[in-house]
Protein backbone atom coordinates (compact mmCIF):
# COMPACT_ATOMS: atom_id res chain seq x y z
CA UNK A 1 0.00 0.00 0.00
CA UNK A 2 1.14 3.54 -0.67
CA UNK A 3 1.86 4.99 2.71
CA UNK A 4 4.85 6.25 4.67
CA UNK A 5 6.10 2.68 5.20
CA UNK A 6 6.37 2.01 1.46
CA UNK A 7 10.12 1.90 0.74
CA UNK A 8 10.00 2.95 -2.93
CA UNK A 9 7.77 5.91 -2.14
CA UNK A 10 9.99 6.93 0.77
CA UNK A 11 13.16 6.78 -1.35
CA UNK A 12 11.66 8.80 -4.18
CA UNK A 13 10.22 11.37 -1.79
CA UNK A 14 13.48 11.87 0.10
CA UNK A 15 15.29 12.37 -3.22
CA UNK A 16 12.75 15.00 -4.27
CA UNK A 17 13.03 16.68 -0.89
CA UNK A 18 16.82 16.76 -1.30
CA UNK A 19 16.33 18.30 -4.74
CA UNK A 20 14.24 21.03 -3.11
CA UNK A 21 16.66 21.76 -0.28
CA UNK A 22 20.06 21.21 -1.93
CA UNK A 23 20.17 24.27 -4.22
CA UNK A 24 19.56 26.54 -1.24
CA UNK A 25 22.27 24.76 0.77
CA UNK A 26 24.69 25.33 -2.12
CA UNK A 27 23.94 29.06 -2.02
CA UNK A 28 24.81 29.11 1.68
CA UNK A 29 28.11 27.27 1.06
CA UNK A 30 29.21 29.55 -1.79
CA UNK A 31 28.59 32.64 0.34
CA UNK A 32 31.63 31.71 2.48
CA UNK A 33 34.02 31.14 -0.43
CA UNK A 34 37.19 33.24 -0.32
CA UNK A 35 37.54 33.20 -4.11
CA UNK A 36 36.13 36.08 -6.10
CA UNK A 37 33.84 33.96 -8.27
CA UNK A 38 30.94 31.76 -7.27
CA UNK A 39 32.19 28.19 -7.46
CA UNK A 40 32.16 24.90 -5.67
CA UNK A 41 33.89 23.27 -3.89
CA UNK A 42 35.03 26.31 -1.93
CA UNK A 43 38.76 26.83 -1.39
CA UNK A 44 38.73 28.77 1.86
CA UNK A 45 36.44 30.38 4.37
CA UNK A 46 35.61 34.06 4.70
CA UNK A 47 32.88 36.39 5.91
CA UNK A 48 34.04 39.22 3.66
CA UNK A 49 31.16 38.86 1.16
CA UNK A 50 28.74 39.61 3.95
CA UNK A 51 30.71 42.77 4.72
CA UNK A 52 30.61 43.54 1.00
CA UNK A 53 26.79 43.72 1.08
CA UNK A 54 27.06 46.85 3.18
CA UNK A 55 29.36 48.44 0.59
CA UNK A 56 26.50 48.30 -1.93
CA UNK A 57 24.21 51.28 -1.29
CA UNK A 58 21.52 49.74 -3.53
CA UNK A 59 21.20 46.77 -1.20
CA UNK A 60 20.84 48.89 1.93
CA UNK A 61 18.42 51.48 0.57
CA UNK A 62 16.71 48.72 -1.45
CA UNK A 63 16.04 46.77 1.72
CA UNK A 64 14.65 49.84 3.45
CA UNK A 65 12.41 50.78 0.52
CA UNK A 66 11.16 47.21 0.07
CA UNK A 67 10.37 47.02 3.77
CA UNK A 68 8.50 50.34 3.85
CA UNK A 69 6.56 49.64 0.64
CA UNK A 70 5.58 46.16 1.85
CA UNK A 71 4.39 47.52 5.21
CA UNK A 72 2.37 50.38 3.71
CA UNK A 73 0.87 48.31 0.89
CA UNK A 74 -0.12 45.48 3.26
CA UNK A 75 -1.64 47.92 5.74
CA UNK A 76 -3.53 49.72 2.99
CA UNK A 77 -4.85 46.44 1.55
CA UNK A 78 -6.20 45.49 5.00
CA UNK A 79 -7.68 48.95 5.58
CA UNK A 80 -9.53 48.90 2.26
CA UNK A 81 -10.11 45.15 1.95
CA UNK A 82 -11.65 44.37 5.37
CA UNK A 83 -14.58 46.85 5.06
CA UNK A 84 -15.27 45.55 1.54
CA UNK A 85 -15.34 41.94 2.76
CA UNK A 86 -17.54 42.97 5.69
CA UNK A 87 -20.05 44.55 3.33
CA UNK A 88 -19.99 41.55 1.00
CA UNK A 89 -20.44 38.92 3.70
CA UNK A 90 -22.91 40.68 6.04
CA UNK A 91 -25.32 42.70 3.92
CA UNK A 92 -26.63 40.17 1.38
CA UNK A 93 -25.98 42.67 -1.38
CA UNK A 94 -27.00 42.01 -4.94
CA UNK A 95 -24.11 40.92 -7.18
CA UNK A 96 -21.98 40.15 -4.12
CA UNK A 97 -20.20 37.31 -5.93
CA UNK A 98 -19.53 39.59 -8.89
CA UNK A 99 -17.78 42.06 -6.58
CA UNK A 100 -15.85 39.22 -5.01
CA UNK A 101 -14.50 38.16 -8.44
CA UNK A 102 -13.81 41.77 -9.34
CA UNK A 103 -11.65 42.23 -6.24
CA UNK A 104 -9.74 39.04 -7.06
CA UNK A 105 -9.32 39.99 -10.71
CA UNK A 106 -5.81 41.52 -10.36
CA UNK A 107 -4.55 37.95 -9.83
CA UNK A 108 -5.73 37.06 -13.35
CA UNK A 109 -3.55 39.73 -14.94
CA UNK A 110 0.12 38.72 -15.26
CA UNK A 111 2.19 40.75 -12.78
CA UNK A 112 4.56 41.92 -15.49
CA UNK A 113 1.55 43.41 -17.34
CA UNK A 114 0.27 45.12 -14.17
CA UNK A 115 3.71 46.63 -13.68
CA UNK A 116 3.99 47.75 -17.29
CA UNK A 117 0.45 49.20 -17.49
CA UNK A 118 0.82 51.03 -14.16
CA UNK A 119 4.16 52.43 -15.21
CA UNK A 120 2.71 53.84 -18.39
CA UNK A 121 -0.63 55.04 -17.03
CA UNK A 122 0.38 56.23 -13.58
CA UNK A 123 4.07 57.13 -13.70
CA UNK A 124 4.39 58.42 -17.27
CA UNK A 125 0.93 59.80 -18.05
CA UNK A 126 -0.21 61.02 -14.62
CA UNK A 127 3.32 61.89 -13.45
CA UNK A 128 2.66 60.22 -10.12
CA UNK A 129 5.82 59.94 -7.99
CA UNK A 130 7.48 56.55 -8.34
CA UNK A 131 7.10 55.79 -4.63
CA UNK A 132 3.31 56.30 -4.70
CA UNK A 133 3.09 54.17 -7.85
CA UNK A 134 5.01 51.40 -6.10
CA UNK A 135 2.54 51.50 -3.22
CA UNK A 136 -0.37 51.31 -5.70
CA UNK A 137 1.16 48.35 -7.55
CA UNK A 138 1.91 46.46 -4.37
CA UNK A 139 -1.55 47.27 -3.01
CA UNK A 140 -3.04 45.52 -6.06
CA UNK A 141 -0.78 42.57 -5.35
CA UNK A 142 -1.94 42.41 -1.71
CA UNK A 143 -5.69 43.06 -1.99
CA UNK A 144 -6.63 39.57 -3.31
CA UNK A 145 -4.91 37.89 -0.33
CA UNK A 146 -6.91 40.08 2.07
CA UNK A 147 -10.18 39.43 0.25
CA UNK A 148 -9.64 35.67 0.13
CA UNK A 149 -8.41 35.08 3.69
CA UNK A 150 -10.77 37.53 5.43
CA UNK A 151 -13.81 36.30 3.48
CA UNK A 152 -13.09 32.74 4.59
CA UNK A 153 -13.00 33.69 8.26
CA UNK A 154 -15.97 36.09 8.06
CA UNK A 155 -18.04 33.23 6.67
CA UNK A 156 -16.90 30.98 9.50
CA UNK A 157 -17.74 33.55 12.17
CA UNK A 158 -21.24 33.21 13.58
CA UNK A 159 -23.06 36.45 12.72
CA UNK A 160 -25.41 35.92 15.66
CA UNK A 161 -22.62 36.97 18.02
CA UNK A 162 -22.60 40.40 16.40
CA UNK A 163 -26.39 40.58 16.36
CA UNK A 164 -26.44 39.74 20.07
CA UNK A 165 -24.19 42.73 20.61
CA UNK A 166 -26.58 45.02 18.70
CA UNK A 167 -29.55 43.77 20.73
CA UNK A 168 -27.66 44.59 23.91
CA UNK A 169 -27.30 48.16 22.69
CA UNK A 170 -23.97 48.05 20.93
CA UNK A 171 -23.75 50.36 17.90
CA UNK A 172 -22.82 48.75 14.55
CA UNK A 173 -19.51 50.62 14.53
CA UNK A 174 -18.67 49.58 18.05
CA UNK A 175 -19.78 46.04 17.24
CA UNK A 176 -17.43 45.93 14.28
CA UNK A 177 -14.43 46.96 16.34
CA UNK A 178 -15.23 45.09 19.56
CA UNK A 179 -16.85 41.93 18.19
CA UNK A 180 -15.99 41.35 14.52
CA UNK A 181 -12.33 42.38 14.43
CA UNK A 182 -11.29 40.33 17.49
CA UNK A 183 -13.06 37.31 16.02
CA UNK A 184 -11.19 37.49 12.71
CA UNK A 185 -7.89 38.54 14.31
CA UNK A 186 -6.06 35.38 13.23
CA UNK A 187 -6.94 35.77 9.58
CA UNK A 188 -6.03 39.47 9.68
CA UNK A 189 -2.54 38.51 10.86
CA UNK A 190 -2.37 35.74 8.26
CA UNK A 191 -3.44 38.12 5.48
CA UNK A 192 -0.96 40.73 6.62
CA UNK A 193 1.90 38.22 6.59
CA UNK A 194 1.00 36.90 3.14
CA UNK A 195 0.73 40.46 1.80
CA UNK A 196 3.99 41.48 3.38
CA UNK A 197 5.99 38.46 2.17
CA UNK A 198 4.63 38.62 -1.38
CA UNK A 199 5.11 42.34 -1.65
CA UNK A 200 8.63 42.15 -0.23
CA UNK A 201 9.58 39.39 -2.68
CA UNK A 202 7.87 40.86 -5.74
CA UNK A 203 9.93 41.55 -8.83
CA UNK A 204 7.77 42.17 -11.94
CA UNK A 205 5.87 45.14 -10.51
CA UNK A 206 8.85 46.70 -8.73
CA UNK A 207 11.01 46.30 -11.81
CA UNK A 208 9.13 48.90 -13.84
CA UNK A 209 8.93 51.38 -11.01
CA UNK A 210 12.63 51.56 -10.25
CA UNK A 211 13.15 55.27 -10.58
CA UNK A 212 16.55 56.94 -10.46
CA UNK A 213 16.02 57.73 -6.78
CA UNK A 214 14.19 54.56 -5.74
CA UNK A 215 15.51 51.02 -5.66
CA UNK A 216 13.76 47.94 -4.38
CA UNK A 217 15.83 45.06 -3.03
CA UNK A 218 14.88 42.18 -5.42
CA UNK A 219 15.50 44.25 -8.59
CA UNK A 220 18.74 45.51 -7.03
CA UNK A 221 19.94 41.92 -6.55
CA UNK A 222 18.83 41.02 -10.08
CA UNK A 223 20.73 44.00 -11.40
CA UNK A 224 23.86 43.15 -9.40
CA UNK A 225 23.70 39.55 -10.60
CA UNK A 226 23.63 40.67 -14.22
CA UNK A 227 26.71 42.86 -13.84
CA UNK A 228 28.84 40.96 -11.32
CA UNK A 229 29.31 37.32 -10.55
CA UNK A 230 30.79 37.23 -7.08
CA UNK A 231 29.65 35.63 -3.80
CA UNK A 232 28.07 38.90 -2.61
CA UNK A 233 24.90 37.60 -4.30
CA UNK A 234 25.20 34.38 -2.29
CA UNK A 235 25.68 36.36 0.90
CA UNK A 236 22.65 38.59 0.41
CA UNK A 237 20.66 35.49 -0.63
CA UNK A 238 21.56 33.91 2.70
CA UNK A 239 20.42 37.03 4.55
CA UNK A 240 17.11 36.89 2.65
CA UNK A 241 16.72 33.23 3.62
CA UNK A 242 17.35 34.13 7.26
CA UNK A 243 14.74 36.87 6.85
CA UNK A 244 12.23 34.33 5.44
CA UNK A 245 12.95 31.92 8.29
CA UNK A 246 12.43 34.74 10.79
CA UNK A 247 9.08 35.62 9.21
CA UNK A 248 8.01 31.98 9.35
CA UNK A 249 9.02 31.80 12.99
CA UNK A 250 6.99 34.92 13.79
CA UNK A 251 3.92 33.55 11.97
CA UNK A 252 4.26 30.23 13.76
CA UNK A 253 4.47 31.97 17.16
CA UNK A 254 1.60 34.35 16.43
CA UNK A 255 -1.01 32.18 14.72
CA UNK A 256 0.54 28.88 13.58
CA UNK A 257 2.05 28.63 10.13
CA UNK A 258 -0.77 26.43 8.82
CA UNK A 259 -3.08 29.45 8.71
CA UNK A 260 -1.28 31.14 5.85
CA UNK A 261 -1.17 28.15 3.52
CA UNK A 262 -4.85 27.31 3.57
CA UNK B 1 -26.39 50.48 9.17
CA UNK B 2 -28.49 50.05 6.09
CA UNK B 3 -27.52 48.70 2.71
CA UNK B 4 -26.73 52.11 1.34
CA UNK B 5 -23.95 52.65 3.84
CA UNK B 6 -22.74 49.11 3.14
CA UNK B 7 -22.15 50.16 -0.44
CA UNK B 8 -19.77 52.85 0.81
CA UNK B 9 -17.62 50.18 2.40
CA UNK B 10 -17.16 48.68 -1.06
CA UNK B 11 -16.30 51.90 -2.85
CA UNK B 12 -12.59 52.25 -1.93
CA UNK B 13 -11.71 48.68 -2.94
CA UNK B 14 -13.85 48.93 -6.07
CA UNK B 15 -12.28 52.21 -7.16
CA UNK B 16 -8.80 50.95 -6.32
CA UNK B 17 -9.10 47.95 -8.62
CA UNK B 18 -10.99 49.83 -11.31
CA UNK B 19 -8.69 52.86 -11.46
CA UNK B 20 -5.40 51.05 -11.05
CA UNK B 21 -5.98 47.73 -12.81
CA UNK B 22 -8.57 48.28 -15.51
CA UNK B 23 -8.02 51.91 -16.50
CA UNK B 24 -4.27 51.38 -17.09
CA UNK B 25 -5.05 48.29 -19.17
CA UNK B 26 -7.53 50.26 -21.27
CA UNK B 27 -5.02 53.07 -21.52
CA UNK B 28 -2.33 50.80 -22.94
CA UNK B 29 -4.85 48.99 -25.14
CA UNK B 30 -6.31 52.01 -26.96
CA UNK B 31 -3.16 53.17 -28.81
CA UNK B 32 -2.58 49.65 -30.14
CA UNK B 33 -5.83 49.89 -32.13
CA UNK B 34 -5.32 53.44 -33.45
CA UNK B 35 -3.95 52.94 -36.94
CA UNK B 36 -4.90 54.50 -40.22
CA UNK B 37 -4.39 51.24 -42.03
CA UNK B 38 -6.52 49.00 -39.87
CA UNK B 39 -7.78 48.24 -36.43
CA UNK B 40 -5.65 45.17 -35.79
CA UNK B 41 -2.63 46.21 -37.86
CA UNK B 42 -0.11 46.04 -34.98
CA UNK B 43 -1.40 42.65 -33.93
CA UNK B 44 -1.24 41.34 -37.49
CA UNK B 45 2.32 42.65 -37.77
CA UNK B 46 3.30 41.01 -34.50
CA UNK B 47 1.83 37.67 -35.53
CA UNK B 48 3.48 37.81 -38.95
CA UNK B 49 6.96 37.46 -37.55
CA UNK B 50 8.23 33.92 -37.16
CA UNK B 51 10.49 35.09 -34.33
CA UNK B 52 7.44 36.15 -32.31
CA UNK B 53 5.78 32.80 -32.95
CA UNK B 54 8.93 31.18 -31.63
CA UNK B 55 8.56 33.24 -28.45
CA UNK B 56 4.87 32.31 -28.11
CA UNK B 57 5.70 28.65 -28.74
CA UNK B 58 8.48 28.73 -26.16
CA UNK B 59 6.15 30.35 -23.61
CA UNK B 60 3.63 27.52 -24.07
CA UNK B 61 6.24 24.77 -24.20
CA UNK B 62 7.89 25.90 -20.95
CA UNK B 63 4.54 26.15 -19.14
CA UNK B 64 3.39 22.76 -20.43
CA UNK B 65 6.59 20.82 -19.68
CA UNK B 66 6.87 22.53 -16.28
CA UNK B 67 3.36 21.43 -15.30
CA UNK B 68 4.06 17.85 -16.37
CA UNK B 69 7.34 17.58 -14.43
CA UNK B 70 5.93 19.36 -11.38
CA UNK B 71 3.02 16.90 -11.36
CA UNK B 72 5.24 13.82 -11.74
CA UNK B 73 7.57 14.98 -8.94
CA UNK B 74 4.85 16.49 -6.77
CA UNK B 75 2.47 13.54 -6.60
CA UNK B 76 4.70 10.94 -4.88
CA UNK B 77 6.16 13.34 -2.32
CA UNK B 78 2.70 14.72 -1.52
CA UNK B 79 1.41 11.18 -0.93
CA UNK B 80 4.37 10.55 1.34
CA UNK B 81 4.12 13.82 3.29
CA UNK B 82 0.34 13.64 3.55
CA UNK B 83 0.56 10.25 5.22
CA UNK B 84 3.18 11.00 7.84
CA UNK B 85 2.28 11.31 11.51
CA UNK B 86 1.15 14.84 12.33
CA UNK B 87 4.42 15.95 13.97
CA UNK B 88 6.59 14.75 11.06
CA UNK B 89 4.15 16.22 8.56
CA UNK B 90 4.37 19.63 10.20
CA UNK B 91 8.16 19.63 9.91
CA UNK B 92 8.02 18.53 6.26
CA UNK B 93 5.41 21.19 5.51
CA UNK B 94 7.80 23.80 6.89
CA UNK B 95 10.56 22.49 4.61
CA UNK B 96 8.23 22.85 1.61
CA UNK B 97 6.97 26.26 2.71
CA UNK B 98 10.44 27.72 3.20
CA UNK B 99 11.44 27.76 -0.49
CA UNK B 100 7.92 28.96 -1.38
CA UNK B 101 8.39 32.08 0.73
CA UNK B 102 12.01 32.66 -0.30
CA UNK B 103 12.66 35.28 -2.95
CA UNK B 104 12.51 33.98 -6.54
CA UNK B 105 15.82 35.70 -7.37
CA UNK B 106 17.52 33.58 -4.72
CA UNK B 107 15.90 30.37 -5.94
CA UNK B 108 16.83 31.00 -9.56
CA UNK B 109 20.32 32.16 -8.68
CA UNK B 110 20.91 28.79 -6.99
CA UNK B 111 20.51 27.14 -10.39
CA UNK B 112 23.17 29.35 -11.96
CA UNK B 113 25.57 27.76 -9.47
CA UNK B 114 24.44 24.32 -10.58
CA UNK B 115 23.94 24.74 -14.34
CA UNK B 116 26.56 27.33 -15.30
CA UNK B 117 29.75 26.71 -17.31
CA UNK B 118 31.66 26.72 -14.06
CA UNK B 119 28.76 25.00 -12.29
CA UNK B 120 28.54 21.76 -10.39
CA UNK B 121 27.13 19.63 -13.19
CA UNK B 122 29.82 20.67 -15.67
CA UNK B 123 32.61 20.29 -13.09
CA UNK B 124 31.36 16.86 -12.20
CA UNK B 125 31.11 15.67 -15.80
CA UNK B 126 34.53 17.15 -16.63
CA UNK B 127 36.10 15.44 -13.63
CA UNK B 128 34.69 12.13 -14.80
CA UNK B 129 36.03 12.83 -18.33
CA UNK B 130 32.56 12.32 -19.72
CA UNK B 131 32.77 15.63 -21.58
CA UNK B 132 35.76 17.58 -22.94
CA UNK B 133 34.34 21.09 -22.71
CA UNK B 134 31.56 22.49 -20.49
CA UNK B 135 28.01 21.93 -21.74
CA UNK B 136 25.75 24.90 -22.43
CA UNK B 137 22.96 24.18 -19.99
CA UNK B 138 22.45 27.64 -18.59
CA UNK B 139 20.66 30.14 -20.86
CA UNK B 140 18.63 27.48 -22.66
CA UNK B 141 14.94 26.54 -22.65
CA UNK B 142 15.88 23.56 -20.49
CA UNK B 143 17.36 25.87 -17.86
CA UNK B 144 14.14 27.92 -17.78
CA UNK B 145 12.12 24.71 -17.37
CA UNK B 146 14.38 23.49 -14.54
CA UNK B 147 14.09 26.86 -12.80
CA UNK B 148 10.30 26.96 -13.25
CA UNK B 149 9.93 23.42 -11.90
CA UNK B 150 11.98 24.42 -8.88
CA UNK B 151 9.88 27.54 -8.40
CA UNK B 152 6.48 25.87 -8.69
CA UNK B 153 7.03 22.38 -7.23
CA UNK B 154 6.45 23.57 -3.63
CA UNK B 155 3.17 25.19 -4.70
CA UNK B 156 1.94 21.92 -6.21
CA UNK B 157 3.05 19.91 -3.15
CA UNK B 158 1.39 22.40 -0.84
CA UNK B 159 -1.91 22.17 -2.70
CA UNK B 160 -1.79 18.34 -2.87
CA UNK B 161 -0.72 17.48 0.70
CA UNK B 162 -4.00 18.80 2.08
CA UNK B 163 -6.08 16.60 -0.25
CA UNK B 164 -3.90 13.56 0.49
CA UNK B 165 -4.40 13.97 4.23
CA UNK B 166 -8.16 13.86 3.68
CA UNK B 167 -8.10 10.57 1.75
CA UNK B 168 -9.70 7.60 3.43
CA UNK B 169 -7.06 4.87 3.59
CA UNK B 170 -9.74 2.21 4.05
CA UNK B 171 -10.81 2.63 0.43
CA UNK B 172 -7.32 1.63 -0.69
CA UNK B 173 -7.29 -1.27 1.75
CA UNK B 174 -10.58 -2.40 0.26
CA UNK B 175 -9.05 -2.23 -3.23
CA UNK B 176 -6.05 -4.26 -2.05
CA UNK B 177 -8.28 -6.90 -0.46
CA UNK B 178 -10.19 -7.16 -3.73
CA UNK B 179 -6.91 -7.98 -5.48
CA UNK B 180 -5.76 -4.62 -6.82
CA UNK B 181 -1.96 -4.20 -7.00
CA UNK B 182 -0.40 -0.94 -5.70
CA UNK B 183 0.02 0.59 -9.19
CA UNK B 184 -3.54 -0.21 -10.12
CA UNK B 185 -4.71 1.25 -6.80
CA UNK B 186 -2.68 4.39 -7.41
CA UNK B 187 -4.15 5.08 -10.83
CA UNK B 188 -7.69 3.79 -10.30
CA UNK B 189 -8.33 4.69 -6.67
CA UNK B 190 -5.92 7.32 -5.33
CA UNK B 191 -5.42 9.66 -8.30
CA UNK B 192 -9.13 9.91 -9.18
CA UNK B 193 -9.85 10.97 -5.60
CA UNK B 194 -7.08 13.58 -5.79
CA UNK B 195 -8.22 14.87 -9.20
CA UNK B 196 -9.69 18.18 -7.97
CA UNK B 197 -6.48 19.05 -6.07
CA UNK B 198 -4.28 17.95 -8.97
CA UNK B 199 -6.24 20.07 -11.44
CA UNK B 200 -6.20 23.14 -9.20
CA UNK B 201 -2.45 22.73 -8.77
CA UNK B 202 -1.94 22.31 -12.52
CA UNK B 203 -3.89 25.49 -13.32
CA UNK B 204 -1.88 27.45 -10.74
CA UNK B 205 1.45 26.16 -12.03
CA UNK B 206 0.55 26.57 -15.71
CA UNK B 207 -0.63 30.15 -15.33
CA UNK B 208 2.29 30.96 -13.05
CA UNK B 209 5.05 29.57 -15.24
CA UNK B 210 3.48 31.03 -18.36
CA UNK B 211 3.55 34.57 -17.01
CA UNK B 212 6.66 34.36 -14.79
CA UNK B 213 9.31 36.97 -15.44
CA UNK B 214 12.19 36.28 -13.06
CA UNK B 215 13.04 32.73 -14.11
CA UNK B 216 13.30 33.29 -17.88
CA UNK B 217 15.15 36.52 -17.17
CA UNK B 218 17.80 34.91 -14.95
CA UNK B 219 18.09 31.45 -16.51
CA UNK B 220 17.09 32.11 -20.12
CA UNK B 221 19.35 35.01 -20.98
CA UNK B 222 18.74 37.37 -23.88
CA UNK B 223 18.35 34.82 -26.62
CA UNK B 224 15.63 32.70 -25.03
CA UNK B 225 12.84 35.20 -24.56
CA UNK B 226 9.31 34.35 -23.49
CA UNK B 227 6.35 36.73 -23.73
CA UNK B 228 6.94 38.29 -20.30
CA UNK B 229 10.63 39.00 -20.90
CA UNK B 230 9.80 40.22 -24.41
CA UNK B 231 7.40 42.81 -22.92
CA UNK B 232 10.12 44.13 -20.65
CA UNK B 233 12.71 44.18 -23.43
CA UNK B 234 10.40 46.01 -25.84
CA UNK B 235 9.34 48.56 -23.22
CA UNK B 236 12.46 49.26 -21.21
CA UNK B 237 15.37 48.31 -23.48
CA UNK B 238 14.00 49.28 -26.89
CA UNK B 239 11.51 51.92 -25.77
CA UNK B 240 8.89 50.50 -28.09
CA UNK B 241 5.84 51.11 -25.91
CA UNK B 242 3.19 50.24 -28.46
CA UNK B 243 4.78 46.92 -29.24
CA UNK B 244 5.11 46.15 -25.54
CA UNK B 245 1.40 46.94 -25.12
CA UNK B 246 0.50 44.61 -27.99
CA UNK B 247 2.47 41.78 -26.38
CA UNK B 248 0.99 42.56 -22.95
CA UNK B 249 -2.53 42.20 -24.32
CA UNK B 250 -1.62 39.03 -26.20
CA UNK B 251 -0.18 37.58 -22.96
CA UNK B 252 -3.38 38.44 -21.06
CA UNK B 253 -5.55 36.84 -23.73
CA UNK B 254 -3.39 33.71 -24.03
CA UNK B 255 -3.14 33.15 -20.27
CA UNK B 256 -6.83 33.84 -19.63
CA UNK B 257 -7.82 31.56 -22.50
CA UNK B 258 -5.52 28.75 -21.28
CA UNK B 259 -6.92 29.00 -17.76
CA UNK B 260 -10.47 28.94 -19.12
CA UNK B 261 -9.71 25.80 -21.17
CA UNK B 262 -8.08 24.11 -18.18
CA UNK B 263 -11.06 24.96 -15.97
CA UNK B 264 -13.42 23.50 -18.59
CA UNK B 265 -11.33 20.34 -18.82
CA UNK B 266 -11.16 20.05 -15.04
CA UNK B 267 -14.95 20.36 -14.72
CA UNK B 268 -15.26 17.70 -17.37
CA UNK B 269 -12.82 15.33 -15.64
CA UNK B 270 -14.10 15.99 -12.15
CA UNK B 271 -16.87 13.46 -11.82
CA UNK B 272 -17.82 14.10 -8.23
CA UNK B 273 -21.59 14.37 -7.81
CA UNK B 274 -21.39 17.95 -6.47
CA UNK B 275 -20.06 19.16 -9.79
CA UNK B 276 -22.35 17.13 -11.98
Amino acid sequence: MLDRRNKTLTTISILILALIMLPLVLVVITSFNNESSISLPIKGFTFSWYANIFQEPDFITGFETSLVVALIASGLALLIGIPAVYALTRYHLQHASWFQSFFLSPTLIPEIVIGFALYQAVVINLRTPVFISLIIGHFLLCLPYVIRLITASMLLMDSHIEEAGWICGCSPQKGFFLIVLPNIKTSIIAAFMMCFINSFNNIPISLFMNGPSITMLPPAILNYLQNNYDPTVSAISVLLMVFTALMMFLVEKAIGIKKITE
Amino acid sequence: MNRKSAVWLLVPAFMGVLVFTFFPLIEIAIPTFQNRNGFFLLYAQFLKSSYNWQVIGRTFLIAFVTVMIVLILGLPISLWIGRQKTAVRQVLNLLILFPMLTNAVVRNFAWIIILGHDGIINKFLLALHLIKSPLDILYTDAAIIIGSVYLFLPIMINSLVGSVAELNVEIEEAAAILGSNPWHTLFKVVIPQLAPGILTGCILVFAGSMTAYTTPQILGGNRHLVLSTLIYQQAMTLGNWKNASVIALILIIISAFSMWIMRRVSHHLDRRPSNA
